[in-house]
């Protein structure tokens, strides 16, 4: 690793003010960061934890019925606090990494690396979150803009992620053999209007709808309803894992199995 | 009842105590007063010129040592090979230098071109990216076909062509199986690639090199399976260090599995480096680095052809192998596709004529050597695979056709070389069809089917040749060191015993083990024995643990120096009894006197050894000290029969494995629960060979799976409890235990029986086009296989 | 440099440290405390396991100056006050649940931490578990077997010594 001068500040406030100097990066739990550092693939001059922040930590239920979950909030404790609430969300935080991983990564660091294999991405894209800033509030659609790249501008944090809570969803992943990220995920929710299907791990866009799928399940939330329905293996990822072909394959393999598996 | 104590006994493993408290003692726990950290500037392509390497703006980087490259290592001998085969034309292998740190070429990504010695291990690496490298890249030869070809790019270009050696075995009988394969009723032929692995023990490599001013000697710490062979080749070969001025010391080995057989440049570089430098040299391994810089396991593309008569009887083998050596030649790697592989191919059965045909090939990647079990799995996978395919073919249960081929009359000189002692094939098998319920798979087959899963039963059988092995043999064979081993048993004054051995555990318990024998043989305590291994200033000089070989040669050897600790103390306890020494007896810790009731403990004659008053100092000299060496009169045949079921995701193409049954014969067995253990590991390991690992370079050598991020390792979630049985015993008849060594069967016996219960699961779904997929078989690869 | 101070297996610690220490290397290097152990550097294997105020982390994968204050425990100090194996320890060795050990000081940190928060975990949960945990002797057969004893299962009926 290059060095690099380590701040932990406790408030917001002095989070974006450390973020203000040239060469500063937001450290949230570490668990893809300081493995890139390591790799000397990353030079930070100043790392700046978000983990100190109390206001950035845990899971609650707004007044408008939104499961609102803070930036910093590692994995275990969305598994663990979001269960009754979201189940599909607890659940997918907890087949995220390995235990010790769940204990340090969390939902803002993933949001915001926005790696094209990483789960969170499609929880929030299928479930229409909003990405709560330190400035603004950003939807979920015009968040994800390609894999490693969002919305955010340099020295913004998301502070809070806020889900609307579906009425059945799942989150159905197929794992990497090797990394155990998603080879391909698929995270289904059916809300009162209509159903929403979000892939990871597929694309060489990152995180997608598949808006085909949403049509046909927002008639009939059956997974027979997605018979004939494929994406087409024309920008999938391709690589010694799986053709562009198989991970088109088990898209429409995991949606079925989401949906049927919605609860 | 099952023993307590002594031989077949399973004790609690003593050096567990240390290792679960985090007090075991690795290299990488070594850290020597003034030690300077060395990082390795390693290629990034696979193949190029080395024209230029301008370290004057790195040398001057804060805490730099000193930077040294390919020229300092001018005056200095090359990583020797210690196995040199003669090709079917009686001539030698092409044998090319191996350079310490790259001179003129690289020729694998990963190989050393500059050592960056610094205060800290980060200022080595922030050193090293301010060399300056001028490389002119090369095309470079991965695939081993291609590189035979005419007009291949040559990865060393003193030597005529990429081919090592042609090799075949046995020449002469060519002509006799070609004519077998023109009469046969039935041929049956695959194509299969035994894939490429890395060892992956989780302790990666380290090497910290010491000098002492004062006396003029070097010391080396290094997770090594063999400091004596580290000692010897290093010593002599590469620095030029007398043995007597040289130390290897090789403490708590976190995992070896062939890997850390081998001499590395890395070794050779910290001790060099500390003797020029008069500080302490140290070097860890990443992960990372350990992907291209340990030699690799496997890599063999094969076609084998079977011929059987009308009577489904086996006539004839004939194979072709291309076998991977990578850039150079690591230190064992030309025995690995020879005589570790073609001496297997009779298998269990009785086929009476086989040829046996290796190409071994340069390759601009990692060198390729000696991998758990080395030669002997790829053996019996390309044996037990076209095996089940002519069953197939033949419409006959495979089960049967080997028991069919079985060889049932010992001793047993099979086409390819060798005499395997003993076995009982027969009974293995009955044993694996009982253990592995093979009677209740059809109602498991009708439950996975309930659920929408295919399930599959493959059955293999195995024989390896190990406890290797006799000196003079080998030494026929090409190899350039002995394989003897030996021991020596020290008897302290008080009665306590250190054995200094050769062999070296790096995980087998041989701390627990190898007291149970000497115990056994001594009617002791277990506890009043200790095992010295890992340091050539300790013990004579050994040969290690590899081959399955520490308790049928280590042992045996322990066994013959203790029967000279007996000899002698059985004259010191007839002289202190007054009674002749014919009429002694050894039993529970009492030296007794034939039909008396005259006896003396243990302690007694052991202290009148050192201290010799009433004495026979006429006829024996005090102490009480014995050293043997033991050298194989054969190899050992352990033997076995294997079963797994698998269950196949249709939809996905994932397989899980959901029983694992292997029924092994290892001899006698000293401890029950090692051995176990030994072969839950070798089925781990197999399995992930099946279905999850492969190291796979890129056209340009660019190393595709450099991490576990890439590299699939077996998790616990793969895999399932393991049924292991080895109640059926057929002792060795040429060593003093009876004993032929467990280390290595699970990792050859397992990875066929995967493939053909994925196979068999396939067919019972109607896709017999699927008659081979590669290994591992991943969730892609059989889906595509499905739907092709 | 910046001074970090935690307490690590019950005794105040501190040492001077740059913003890129590890908290493993803090802990082997700065405390000599060579337990915990470094085999991948990609954050999987799993032999850096400790538990930082109370919760297993991978000590590779966390800089020393994120403990501060922390309450960090470490393979050296799990065993009973008298010295003696902890439950989860001696169930290893009574289960043969390691070989080279070099995995093992992660492997019991991790087992602690999941019967913590599962005291009686089924075989399939304990396998979930050790997903970030890779062994490379044991097959895991005799790991999860030890770590259902732990738990006070009764093992006798799963094959093999």
């Amino acid at each position: 690793m290059y060095n690099f001068e380590f701040v932990r500040p406790t408030t917001i406030a002095d989070a974006v003010a450390a973020l203000g100097h040239e060469g500063a990066q937001a450290l949230g739990g570490g668990q893809t960061l300081l493995p890139t550092m390591k790799q000397r693939l990353a030079s930070p001059e100043k790392l700046v934890s978000l983990t100190g922040i109390a206001e950035m930590q845990g899971v609650c239920i707004s007044d408008d019925g939104h499961l609102c979950i803070g930036g910093a909030t590692p994995h275990a404790v969305v598994a663990r606090e979001a269960a009754k609430h979201y189940p599909a969300l607890a659940g997918l935080a907890s087949h995220i990494g390995d235990p010790a991983v769940r204990n340090r990564g969390t939902i803002g660091g993933s949001l915001a690396n926005n790696d094209p294999s990483a789960c969170y991405p499609s929880a929030a894209l299928g479930s229409g979150a909003v990405i709560v800033t330190n400035t603004r509030r950003i939807a979920a659609d015009d968040y994800f803009q390609g894999m490693f790249t969002t919305a955010l501008q340099d020295g913004e944090i998301i502070t809070e992620v806020r889900f609307p809570v579906p009425e059945k969803a799942s989150y159905q992943k197929f794992e990497q053999p090797a990394s155990r990220f998603a080879l391909v995920g698929v995270f289904v929710a059916k809300y009162a209007d209509g159903v929403r299907v979000a892939v990871t791990g597929a694309s060489e866009e990152g995180v997608f709808r598949w808006s085909e799928a949403e049509a046909a399940l927002s008639k009939s939330f059956t997974a027979d309803a997605l018979n004939g329905l494929t994406v087409p293996a024309d920008g999938m990822i391709g690589d010694l894992h799986g053709s562009k072909e198989y991970r088109a394959h088990l898209v429409g393999v995991m949606t079925k199995r989401a949906v049927a598996a919605a609860a | 009842m099952p023993k307590d104590h002594g031989i077949g006994a399973s004790p609690k493993r003593r050096e567990d105590l240390r290792f679960l408290t985090g007090n075991g003692n690795y290299t990488d726990d070594i850290n020597l007063y003034g030690q300077t950290y060395v990082h390795f500037l390693r290629s990034d392509v696979a193949h190029g010129r080395l024209n230029k390497v301008d370290t004057a703006a790195a040398a001057a980087m804060p805490g730099v040592v000193r930077i040294f490259t390919g020229a300092d290592f001018a005056g200095v001998g090359g990583l020797p090979c210690g196995w040199q085969v003669t090709d079917k034309h009686g001539q030698p292998m092409q044998e090319p230098g191996h350079p310490v740190l790259a001179q003129g070429k690289v020729r694998h990504v990963g190989d050393p071109i500059a050592a960056i010695v610094a205060e800290t291990y980060e200022q080595a690496r922030d050193a090293a990216e301010a060399i300056v490298l001028d490389i002119e890249e090369l095309p470079a030869v991965i695939d081993m076909k291609a590189a035979v070809k005419d007009g291949a790019p040559k990865v060393h270009d003193e030597l005529t062509s990429n081919l090592c050696y042609d090799w075949g075995f046995v020449e002469e009988n060519k002509a006799a199986v070609d004519e077998a394969f023109k009469s046969a009723a039935h041929v049956t032929t695959l194509e299969l690639v035994n894939n490429r692995l890395v060892a992956n023990p989780m302790e990666p490599r380290v090497a910290v090199g010491d000098y002492n001013r004062s006396t003029d000697e070097s010391t080396l710490y290094t997770t090594s399976q063999n400091p004596h062979v580290i000692r010897l080749l290093m010593g002599a070969f590469v620095l030029g260090i007398p043995e007597h001025k040289l130390r290897v010391v090789a403490p708590d080995v976190g995992g070896g599995f062939g890997t850390k057989i081998f001499h590395y440049a890395e070794e050779a570089f910290c001790t060099f480096a500390a003797r020029q430098l008069k500080r302490p040299v140290k070097w860890t391994s990443t992960r990372s680095e350990a992907f291209m810089s340990d030699a690799h396991g496997r890599d063999h593309v094969t076609k084998i052809e079977l011929a059987l008569d009308k009577d489904n009887n086996f006539t004839a083998l004939r194979t072709e192998t291309y076998a991977n050596m990578g850039a150079y030649l690591s230190t064992f790697a030309p025995s690995v596709p020879t005589w570790l592989h073609g001496t297997l191919m009779a298998g269990n059965y009785r086929t009476p004529l086989i040829y046996v045909n290796v190409k071994a090939v340069f390759t601009n990647t990692v060198p390729v050597d000696a991998y758990r079990g080395a030669g002997r799995p790829e053996a019996t996978y390309q044996l037990e695979r076209v095996i089940d395919k002519a069953a197939r073919e033949l419409g006959v249960d495979p089960i049967k056709l080997r028991r069919q081929n079985f060889i049932t009359q010992f001793p047993y000189a099979t086409p390819v070389a060798v005499e395997y002692d003993t076995g009982d094939y027969v009974a293995t098998m009955d044993k694996l069809e009982q253990i592995a319920d093979l009677s209740g798979f059809a109602a498991r087959r009708k439950a996975s089917e309930a659920k929408g899963k295919l399930r599959g039963l493959g059955v293999n059988c195995y024989i390896e040749a190990c406890g290797i092995a006799p000196s003079n043999l080998v030494g026929q064979l090409g190899a350039r060191a002995g394989l003897y081993e030996s021991a020596t048993v020290r008897v302290n004054a008080t009665g306590s015993i250190s054995v200094m051995t050769g062999s070296h555990s790096h995980g087998q318990g041989h701390e627990t083990a190898f007291p149970q024998v000497i115990a056994e043989m001594l009617g002791i305590d277990e506890s009043m024995i200790e095992i010295v291994h890992g340091d050539t200033a300790k013990g004579p000089m050994g040969m290690g643990t590899y081959g399955s070989r520490s308790l049928a040669v280590g042992g045996s050897a322990m066994v013959r120096a203790t029967e000279k600790i007996i000899n002698k103390a059985k004259k010191i306890a007839a002289h202190l009894m007054e009674a002749s020494d014919a009429d002694i007896e050894v039993k529970d810790g009492k030296f007794h006197v034939a039909g008396t009731d005259k006896s003396v403990a243990w302690g007694d004659v052991t202290l009148a050894a050192y201290v010799p008053h009433n004495y026979p100092l006429e006829d024996i000299e005090p102490g009480l000290e014995e050293t043997a060496f033991y050298d194989p009169s054969n190899f050992t045949y352990p033997s076995g029969a294997y079963c797994c079921e698998v269950e196949v995701d249709p939809d996905t193409g994932r397989v899980t494995i959901e029983r694992f049954s292997a029924a092994d014969d290892f001899g006698n067995i000293i401890n029950p629960m090692i051995v176990s253990g030994q072969v839950h590991g070798g089925i781990g390991q197999g399995i992930g060979q099946a279905l999850l690992e492969g190291c796979v370079y890129d056209d340009n050598g660019q190393l595709l799976t450099g991490s576990y991020m890439d590299y699939a390792m077996p998790r616990a979630s793969d895999v399932p409890f393991y049924t292991v049985d080895h109640s059926c015993v057929t002792p060795c008849t040429h060593n003093p235990l009876g004993v032929k060594g467990c280390g290595e069967a699970g990792a050859i016996g397992s990875p066929p029986a995967v493939v053909n219960a994925v196979i068999d699961a396939l067919h019972s779904a109607g896709k017999t086009h699927v008659t081979h997929i590669d290994m591992p078989l991943s969730p892609n690869r059989v889906w595509a296989a499905m739907n092709a | 440099m910046v001074q970090v101070k935690m307490t690590v297996n019950g005794k105040a610690a501190s040492g001077d440290v740059e913003g890129r220490t590890l908290l493993v290397q803090f802990l082997r290097e700065n405390l000599h405390l060579t337990g915990t152990h470094v085999g991948c550097d990609t954050s999987q294997c799993g032999a850096c396991v400790v538990h930082v105020n109370g919760t297993a982390v991978k000590a590779c994968t966390m800089l020393a100056a994120e403990a501060e204050g922390a309450e960090v425990v470490t393979i050296e100090g799990v065993a009973n006050a008298d010295g003696s194996l902890n439950t989860v320890q001696q169930a290893f060795q009574d289960h043969h649940g390691l070989q080279c050990g070099f995995c093992t000081p992660g492997m019991v940190m991790t087992a602690t931490a999941l019967l913590k928060e599962n005291p009686n975990p089924t075989e399939a949960e304990i396998r979930d578990y050790l997903e970030g945990n890779i062994c490379r002797c044991t097959g895991y057969h005799n790991i999860v077997k030890a770590i259902m004893a732990a738990a006070g299962q009764d093992v006798s009926r799963i094959a093999a010594e």
